[in-house]
């Protein structure tokens, strides 16, 4: 049992993190601003979220749980707003977004 | 009155869970700060009438896994474009029509767009979400609408 629960929760862990430097990476390797947030969208939802339920894993039934659980659900409701803020506000200080001029069949705007 | 029943008894189970504390000085002081709440909530008039919101968890039930598959989904798509040497991203904007009526759907659907990675929507205007999405593929995802219907089935027009 000891042992299905650390395997499930450093599967969480090493997915989690694994996710967290892919995103950071892709923080520096795209072009521009809102290609970046795509790439800190991965840190934000999948990397925290996971890490956090590998930490619930390995917490078992407890009241730790239940904080950590509530932890993930406001970070999943906190950091597309946020995200959404930054968007928003970039759009409307006229940055413009790098678009992709060939077969832009749906950039209709 | 049933809101406010319902909204005392969820304050009640969260203060339990996150205290842990069952001593009766500490319970009543828990008690009281819920009363506070109550009062707070009442007086901003955010209570809702007809207890009409108790529902939402529950269809959350079944969205919320759908949309944590279309995360991990959307999760691999995004890392692997950016693990390509060659980086094949096509940015470009959208917009998408929502058939949300009220603000509650539009949260939703707005915030569930950001929340899969490869989509982030940029400004909501009326019933459009502009949208920017990082290549071709997660832009015809979201104009097939899957999303926008199971929204509407949380807020209960479906």
């Amino acid at each position: 049992m000891q042992l299905v629960t650390d395997i499930l929760s450093w599967f969480f862990l090493l997915s989690g993190g694994f996710a967290v430097i892919v995103g950071s990476f892709g923080l520096m390797r795209f072009p521009d601003f809102y290609t970046r947030l795509h790439a800190a969208g991965i840190t934000d939802t999948f990397g925290a979220a996971a890490i956090l339920i590998g930490l619930s894993v390995q917490a078992g039934l407890s009241l730790v749980t239940v904080k950590l659980v509530l932890i993930t659900l406001f970070i999943l409701l906190t950091s597309p707003t946020s995200t959404h803020a930054l968007a928003k506000s970039a759009l409307h200080g006229q940055l413009k977004p790098l678009l992709k001029e060939d077969g832009g069949a749906s950039s209709n705007t | 009155m049933k809101g406010i029943i319902s909204l005392f008894i969820t304050l009640v189970v969260i203060w339990l869970l996150l205290s842990g504390h069952t001593n009766p000085l500490l319970l009543s002081l828990g008690l009281a700060s819920i009363l506070v709440t109550l009062y707070i909530d009442h007086r901003m008039d955010v209570v809702d009438k007809d207890g009409q919101r108790v529902k939402y968890p529950l269809r959350m039930v079944t969205y919320f896994p759908w949309l944590v598959w279309e995360m991990v989904k959307t999760n691999i798509a995004v890392a692997r474009m950016i693990l390509d040497p060659k980086m094949p991203i096509s940015p470009n904007l959208i917009t998408v029509k929502t058939s949300q009526p009220g603000d509650l759907g539009k949260t939703i659907y707005a915030n569930s767009i950001t929340l899969t990675p490869g989509t982030v929507s940029m400004s909501v205007d009326g019933d459009e979400i502009l949208v920017h999405a990082i290549d071709k593929e997660t832009a015809d995802d979201l104009m097939t609408g899957e999303m926008d219907r199971r929204v509407s089935c949380v807020v209960g027009e479906c």
